[in-house]
């Protein structure tokens, strides 16, 4: 058990004219994360202090943080691995803040829903299951692990300097579907993401992918939907 | 006041899917939940569901009616036949309906829908999608209600209904963005908010899963049915609870002793590590207890190697990447630690097969009901099933109800007493003049539950059990809140769901107290066989304010199967 520092940001909108830096020290013991020892300073030093919680298995996406300078999922972050006697843990940055470590997701998710994200289909149903061969089926394995934490969101210079452009997480969702053998959506979803606010304003820099936290790639999700829109307009092709 | 024709609590599976059937139907609707939908619990199953869609070359004679039998032999009986039957019969094109929808399902080469073996299953009919099931069921119907614009009041914590003259009328909620509490009024209210896992020390379950809308049906008089049945998953980690998905025996793991024994052939030589949870979990108890745990400590292996990395890779990615980043171990190289913790809660607000309950009004649909269909022991597979099949009845109900009455009523009227009661409340909470730590209470509570509502139970501890959770309730009452802040309180909503939580514990603790024989997941060692004569009824617990609940019982519909000794 060693004692490990955790420099907290802090901003309370109904007190604070400015975020500020507290200081809490949490015995850290075997396996703790960053959510747990987040989780024994609000039952145990203070009781104000805000951040999102759900599932601790990294699969809801709700506690994406940057973390000592990396974007992070708190419950994910073994403290005792980062092998650091003082642990900074900041919302994530880039995005609004709502309070303490939570940011404000509106806009996000407006995002989201902009792209149409949903299968769209236009031909009639079969009774049973629209069949869809494995190799089809792995093509999706990439974008369906996203857990729409935001990481690669807030850590996307497009994003900070474009405040319209939809970001990384909502593209890779339009890929999901676009690239889905199932998908009949034709050119309907396109102008979502067809657009200087969509896929052209990525330029690769790629730092969604380096910060998401289930090692998914959404720059290359881009760069086929990018490819696509070059086959459907210029080749005439349907993806 | 806030107001909508129908008011679902809870944005997982069984809440989306209600929202969804009450859409389609013409039905103003709107989902309230305390996290964003695609963040909710139901993300985290990970295994699959089940149906008999008869897609597996062993499974061609499989049918909703074999389905429904494994589900009432592993349910030790105790589920309502014909409401098992009816899930069943209806997952076949709830499946379908999914895949419609887009869900992700991994593939067999024919491109049919792939499905894999699971405990207490005769056929392989257990649709998946790689180890992510529930992550993507989650995310397509989150999918879908963004389609229908269904109204989403997105960080909005429920603290209790409004019931006016004997009917629910809707529901008080924080808004923990903006600070302030809502009425929100309608003509049903649909409680889709999961289980009680968080009562347990030693649970898989999210944070959030405590119970929540157990407990604010049962303040209002609606009683919790079956709550002493409280599955243990077989294999969670052993540091940190988190599962480790049944899919893993499905595809092959073995389950290994100190001398690394498949141990499971002692106890369920035909099934193997595929027996139900109940009776795989208690015989990984037993070895641990009788010293055959890994290095004498309270873990068993749950060995992955012989599957594989490419195996592992298809079928179980994120079970490999939640052992690397949880356990720190890799098991394409090493064995597993796992142990038993509890997973599920079998018993919830009693509804009929459409998700009604006593209550005109209210309905509620998913892991917080108890319709029955899991009765002793849910079978792996079947709760995601019951989210969709049970969401979708509950949806159709409240709908049928609301769209059926005489159109032209006034619309509800709120006066702002639900909300200004709550904020008495949480007045009260603050103004406590008190010594008691809420999360002091917290943590007895579930290591309470863990120790005496545990995989084994006995009279003695669970007597001990009861007036401890009695000692906490009236210590709760003397614990006062640390931040009165208005946005984003987390410590006001810890407090107040606490309440709730000690409620359903007691219920939990108090129907496994009086029930004296062994069936399911309750495992008496006073009690150690099944008593059908006096046992094979529903316990239904009633709210008693102080005190410990009132018990009644009710019975249980048979009419397709006749209890026999469940053999594995």
């Amino acid at each position: 058990m060693s004692d490990i520092t955790f420099h907290v940001k802090r901003f309370d909108p109904a007190v604070d004219k400015a975020p500020y830096y507290q200081d809490f020290v949490v015995p850290v013991e075997g396996s703790m994360t960053v959510l747990e020892a987040l989780f024994d300073i609000q039952e145990k030093q203070d009781g104000s202090l805000a951040f999102r919680y759900c599932c601790r298995s990294s699969i809801c996406g709700s506690c994406a943080m940057y973390i000592n300078g990396r974007y992070r999922l708190a419950c994910q972050t073994n403290v005792a691995h980062m092998g650091v006697p003082r642990v900074t843990v900041e919302p994530l940055p880039h995005v609004p803040l709502v309070r303490d470590l939570v940011w404000d997701m509106e806009d996000f998710f407006v995002k989201y829903e902009a792209i149409k994200p949903w299968l769209i289909r236009n031909s009639a149903l079969p009774d049973t299951e629209i069949t869809q061969s494995p190799a089809e089926r792995l093509k999706l394995n990439m974008p369906i692990d996203c857990i729409l934490c935001a990481a690669c969101y807030s850590s996307c210079p497009s994003v900070w300097t474009e405040e319209n452009y939809l970001g990384p997480a909502a593209l890779l969702k339009a890929y999901r579907f676009e690239v889905d053998s199932r998908d009949e959506a034709g050119r309907e979803r396109m102008p979502s993401w067809d657009n200087e606010r969509g896929v052209y304003r990525c330029h690769t820099i790629a730092n969604c992918s380096e910060a998401c936290p289930k090692e998914l790639n959404p720059t290359e999700g881009i760069q086929w939907l990018k490819g696509s829109a070059v086959r459907r307009r210029l080749l005439g092709r349907k993806k | 006041m806030i107001s909508h024709q129908l008011i679902v609590v809870g944005g997982g599976l069984a809440g989306l899917r209600a929202a969804i059937e009450a859409k389609d139907a013409g039905v103003d609707v709107a989902i309230i939940s305390q996290v964003h939908p695609g963040r909710s619990h139901s993300g985290a199953a990970q295994g699959g569901v089940n149906a008999a869609l008869a897609n597996h070359p062993d499974a061609s004679d499989d049918s909703p009616q074999k389905h429904a039998f494994d589900t009432v032999k592993g349910s030790d009986y105790l589920a309502d036949q014909p409401h098992a039957l009816q899930m069943t019969t209806d997952a076949v094109p709830a499946i379908y309906e999914l895949e419609h929808m887009g869900c992700p399902f991994s593939r067999f080469d024919d491109g049919r829908i792939a499905q894999r073996p699971f405990g207490g299953a005769g056929y392989p009919r257990t649709c998946y999608g790689a180890d992510k099931t529930g992550h993507y069921m989650l995310h397509v119907l989150v999918e879908q209600a963004y389609k229908r614009a269904i109204a989403m009041y997105v960080e909005w914590f429920v603290c209790r209904l409004i019931v006016e003259d004997g009917a629910c009328r809707g529901v008080v909620a924080y808004n923990m963005t903006k600070g302030g509490f809502e009425e929100f009024r309608g003509e049903a209210v649909i409680m889709a908010t999961g289980g009680a896992g968080r009562t347990y020390s030693n649970t898989s379950n999210a944070v959030i899963s405590t119970g929540g809308g157990a407990a604010m049906a049962y303040h209002a008089g609606v009683p919790l049915k079956d709550m002493e049945f409280v599955q243990f998953h077989p294999t969670t980690l052993f540091t940190t609870h988190i599962l480790m998905t049944e899919g893993c025996r499905g595809e092959g793991g073995y389950l290994l002793n100190k001398d690394g024994e498949r141990f499971m052939a002692k106890y369920a030589p035909k099934a193997m590590e595929l027996a139900p949870r109940d009776i795989t979990s208690r015989s990984i108890q037993t070895e641990i207890n009788e010293g055959r745990g890994i290095d004498g400590k309270s873990y068993v292996y749950l060995d992955l190697r012989h599957l594989g990395a490419e195996k592992l890779a298809e079928r179980l990615p994120g079970t490999r990447d939640l052992a690397i980043h949880f356990e720190g171990v890799d098991p394409v190289y090493e064995p597993i630690p796992i142990q038993p913790g509890q997973h599920y809660s079998m018993g919830g607000i009693d509804t009929d097969v459409d998700g009604r309950t006593v209550m005109p009004g209210l309905l509620a649909a998913g892991e917080c009901a108890c319709v029955s269909v899991h009765g002793a022991n849910r079978l792996g597979g079947n709760s995601l099933l019951e989210t969709v099949v049970f969401g979708r009845r509950a949806g159709a109900a409240a709908a049928r109800d609301i769209l059926g009455r005489e159109r032209g009523a006034a619309a509800p009227q709120g006066d702002g007493a639900a909300a200004a009661a709550v904020e008495a409340q949480v007045a009260e909470l603050a103004g406590r003049e008190g010594s008691e730590d809420a999360y002091a209470v917290r943590q007895e509570m579930t290591e309470v539950m863990r120790i005496h509502f545990g995989i084994y139970r006995d009279e003695a501890a669970m007597k001990t059990g009861v007036d401890a959770l009695l000692a906490l309730k009236t210590r709760l009452k003397k614990a006062k809140l640390r931040h009165t802040g208005r946005v984003w309180n987390i410590d006001m909503i810890r407090t107040m769901e606490l309440e709730g939580m000690l409620d359903v514990a007691l219920a939990t603790a108090s129907g496994a107290l009086v029930r004296t024989e062994s069936r399911g997941s309750h495992a008496r060692t006073d009690y150690e066989t099944r008593d059908d004569e006096r046992w094979l009824k529903h316990t239904l617990a009633f709210y008693q304010g102080d005190d410990p609940p009132r018990l009644d019982y009710k019975a249980v519909t048979m009419g397709l199967f006749e209890p026999q000794e469940r053999k594995y």
